[in-house]
């Protein structure tokens, strides 16, 4: 038989005040199993957790109810204070008669009523509780950072310096992200490689990262604490070992004129080619869909130019090198795959984003991104950091930068902002004026948005220092007369229409996530928004935590970033991951589903609805070692204890421990109806 | 459609922004566009061209519209726009500069009683030391003013004694003199 105590907590004058709780606490007497039923001013106090213990011990208590506050502000309290009696502490619960009664209530009697009934549940409640267990499960000490741009590169070192190994996987041929690719940064104006090249260097030496460029992640399999990840490292047609690094064989390679993904198209590259000279690792890679060899090879022709093994001297070129699948056990994830911008022209590779061919991209060549002015205007870029416009190599004398492209654009599908534009356009105006003298940069744009440290005070220096026009509202059309691109637009300042002439247009485009980004997240179980970006698990209070624990995520995979907020984001998954593998042991609420394996009929309705991948299959055997079943097991290490699954089974074999059928049913009955 | 070429060909006349902060030693283009200028202008519901308009028409060297517009004449240089700006713009001594811009001729003159107005006004200071409503108020008509308006009202203002008939003149007409000649001397250069 239940030996139940209840104690009423006034909270002060918080439920007092609204509540009878003496009247709650003599109610409560003539409970059928409740032994002990007292108030007291305030509960959570020493004395008032004294009361709680010494009744569990003095009357023998087998539950305990505290109707107090919010389950989220003081059931560990009173959990520990059970524990400390030597009771189970999930024989303890807690009935809210603080948040869901006094608080917004106002008539006294009514509210009393409707306390005791809320006590009365949970007393039904504990009387159906059993002991529960916290889960314990161990930890892998090593983390996973897919991603090698700023916020990977970032969050690999934290947490390596942190004493804790890192496999950092990169897509690319080399590591650096966008970053490498920008000219200077704001708001300061420092070159991005100088910053950024010491840390790439820094993560190739360092004796606790493991770096897999030009790989990518294949599968993810495990929880929190105990991910199994495949790792395909894609094959570049060069041995790592033999290879030094000379370039030797980009100089002979004969197919010359691919247009260089680093230089955003501006300029050219080999099909053996390293994509920029400080890349990290500095490997050729053979770019087999543009290699002779191959594209023979593909049309069962036999292998004609072998030009760059016979320049190698180490013997490192290996065309008959395959992918390689790797498997590493990893602890934690960081996804940091970073963004790309939207590509403006007329074909999106997505259903529901549509391009401007009102501003003809793709058939102006003249109108360019500002990943490509980055390129212009970059000293190791294809001009040589000299502004000349692709179509003849002219320095542009008027310049017009176009802002909100894509971005605030819900007709085009992305009705967000993209945070970074106005600053780089600053940038970009300022760095144009820097390097023509003569010439003058028009902005059009529709606010101006600097919140940042330095952002204001810069974005005003592009406009009152150096001469940057800036014009209100956007451009409804380009079109090319002679060499000359004239644009139509709007100055909602003046209230006029505005016809303009211009030698070049850079378009400040959308930031969206990077391509294969939803294949990734289903991977990995962990949601994403209707653009792709990854979700974070609280927007304010669990910004760098996915919904699936020991998934973290940093950068602009999760909504558009600039640097210092994506390497802000990176060191706080460092330290939530570093904090994870404090402990060589994980415990965890035992608050999980749980399946009555003798009546589960192997559905798998829950594995359907199971938002964390939290069910798996699990084979019956008989004596003889034959399956003769598939049921499904839910593992504790991963399932989140929402009870999706538990609502759905049709033959309710599955439960969440302490939320059972039973209980629910229990509190329903108490209400009497 | 009203359509125009925007500013920086090197090769013409300085553009008006560079001009104005040539002559103030303020820069134009350090506006925001924040409108308070505007909002504390006595005169605002007045004009069509208000401080905040004047200020960005300068920065988009917009020569033309400033020239056809009253907003300039009407500034009673309260200076209420400058004490208000947050960025230290100076909007009433942008005007200043702008309206010594058109009264030199050369790009747009004031309208027509405007002008007959003020030059009315400083003829009295030069020859009296003050201002002698009677002369400044036949010689505004004359030079181009509005011949028959608040004519009525002259015989009250004239039994309350609140119009001279004769002129009075200041002590120092000497110094009088002397300002008038620095200035002229003054604009005379280029």
């Amino acid at each position: 038989m239940a030996r139940i105590g209840v104690f009423v907590c006034h909270c002060g004058e918080n439920i007092g005040r609204t509540v009878d709780c003496h009247g709650v606490a003599e109610a409560c007497k003539d409970v059928p199993g409740v032994v002990h039923s007292v108030d007291y001013k305030y509960m959570c106090s020493d004395p008032g957790q004294q009361m709680v213990k010494n009744a569990i011990a003095e009357k023998g208590l087998t539950g305990v109810v505290v109707a107090a506050c919010s389950p989220h502000m003081h059931e560990k309290t009173f959990r520990r204070a059970t524990a400390g009696a030597g009771l189970n502490p999930f024989l303890c619960e807690m009935a809210n008669v603080r948040e869901h009664c006094s608080w917004i209530h106002e008539d006294r009697e009514k509210a009393t009523v409707k306390a005791v009934d809320i006590t009365k549940t949970i007393i039904e409640k504990v009387k159906r509780n059993v002991p529960l267990n916290t889960i314990r499960i161990p930890v892998t000490r090593r983390a996973l950072v897919i991603g090698g741009g700023i916020a990977g590169i970032q969050a690999a070192l934290d947490i390596a310096d942190g004493g804790r190994e890192v496999i950092l996987v990169e897509k690319g041929p080399s590591i650096g992200g966008h970053m490498s690719q920008l000219s200077e940064t704001f708001p300061t104006l420092d070159c991005s490689q100088c910053i950024l090249t010491p840390r790439m260097v820094e993560v190739y030496q360092h004796p606790r990262i493991k770096l897999y460029a030009y790989s990518e992640v294949e599968s993810v399999e495990g929880y929190i604490g105990n991910f199994k990840v495949t790792v395909r490292r894609k094959a570049r047609s060069v041995d790592e070992d033999k290879c030094n690094g000379c370039g030797a064989c980009t100089q002979v390679c004969p197919n010359k004129k691919i247009p260089s993904e680093f230089d955003c198209g501006l300029g050219k590259r080999t099909a053996i080619y390293v994509p920029f000279p400080q890349a990290v690792p500095n490997l050729p890679t053979v770019d087999r869909n543009k290699c002779l060899l191959f594209m023979n090879r593909a049309k069962g022709r036999p292998d004609t130019c072998k030009k760059c093994a016979d320049a190698c001297a180490k013997g490192a070129i290996d065309f008959d090198q395959q992918d390689r699948l790797v498997t590493e056990d990893v602890g934690a994830i960081v996804v940091a795959t970073g963004y790309q911008l939207y590509t403006i022209g007329k074909d999106q590779p997505k259903d529901n984003l549509k391009g401007y061919g009102e501003y003809g991209y793709g058939t102006i060549p003249d109108v360019i991104d500002g990943l490509q002015f980055e390129r212009l205007a970059s000293a190791s870029g294809p001009t040589s950091g000299k502004i000349l416009r692709p179509s003849d190599g002219k320095e542009p004398k008027r310049i017009v930068f176009l802002q909100c492209i894509g971005s605030r654009d819900p007709q085009k599908g992305m009705e967000y902002c993209s945070k970074i534009c106005c600053m780089y356009v600053a940038k970009h105006t300022m760095l144009y004026h820097h390097k023509v003298h003569d010439g003058q940069a028009t902005v059009f744009y529709m606010d101006i948005r600097a919140a940042g440290k330095g952002y204001e005070e810069f974005s005003r220096r592009a406009i009152e220092e150096e001469g940057a026009q800036y014009i209100r509202g956007r451009v409804s059309r380009m079109w090319r007369e002679g060499d000359v691109i004239k644009i139509l637009g709007f100055d909602t300042l003046e209230g006029e229409p505005i016809e303009m002439d211009a030698d070049m247009v850079v378009l400040a485009t959308a930031m969206r996530p990077q391509p294969g980004i939803d294949a990734l997240a289903q991977k990995l179980s962990v949601s994403y928004d209707q653009h792709g970006f990854i979700n974070e698990a609280h927007p304010k209070l669990r910004p760098v935590e996915t919904n699936t624990a020991g998934i973290f995520v940093a950068g602009a995979c999760q909504a558009p970033r600039d640097i210092p907020d994506a390497v802000a984001m990176a060191s706080a998954t460092a330290s939530k991951v570093l904090g994870l593998f404090a402990n060589e042991m994980l415990e965890r609420e035992p608050t999980v589903a749980c399946v009555n394996e003798a009546n589960c009929a192997g559905c798998f309705h829950c594995e359907r609805v199971c938002a964390y991948g939290a069910v798996e299959h699990k084979d019956i055997k008989d004596r003889a070692g034959n399956v003769v079943r598939v049921i499904a097991y839910v593992n504790p290490g991963v399932c989140q204890g929402c009870g999706t699954c538990q609502a759905t089974c049709p033959s309710k074999s599955v439960e969440l421990q302490g939320f059972t059928d039973e209980q629910i049913w229990g509190e329903i009955q108490a209400l009497g109806v | 459609m009203g359509s125009h070429e925007h500013s920086h060909d090197h090769s013409g006349p300085e553009p008006l922004a560079a001009r104005v902060q040539r002559m103030t030693g303020l820069n134009p283009a350090c506006c925001y566009q924040c409108g308070k200028c505007s909002a504390g202008c006595p005169m605002a519901a007045e004009t069509t061209l208000r401080p905040h308009d004047v200020m960005r028409l300068v920065a988009r060297n917009r020569l033309d519209k400033l020239a056809d517009a009253d907003g300039l004449w009407l500034c009673l240089t309260c200076e209420t726009c400058t004490s208000r700006c947050p960025n230290g713009c100076d909007p009433a001594r942008t005007m200043d500069a702008l309206r010594e811009i058109f009264a030199a001729g050369k790009d747009g003159k004031p309208p027509k009683a405007i002008s007959a107005f003020h030059k009315s006004f400083l003829n009295q200071v030069r020859n009296h030391g003050r201002l002698f409503e009677m002369g400044l108020i036949m010689s505004y008509k004359l030079g181009g003013g509005p011949m028959f308006a608040d004519v009525t009202t002259t015989p009250s203002v004239l039994a309350r004694g609140k119009l001279g008939l004769a002129p009075h003149n200041v002590k120092g007409m000497d110094e009088v003199r002397r300002i008038f000649a620095a200035c002229a001397e003054e604009e005379a250069q280029p």
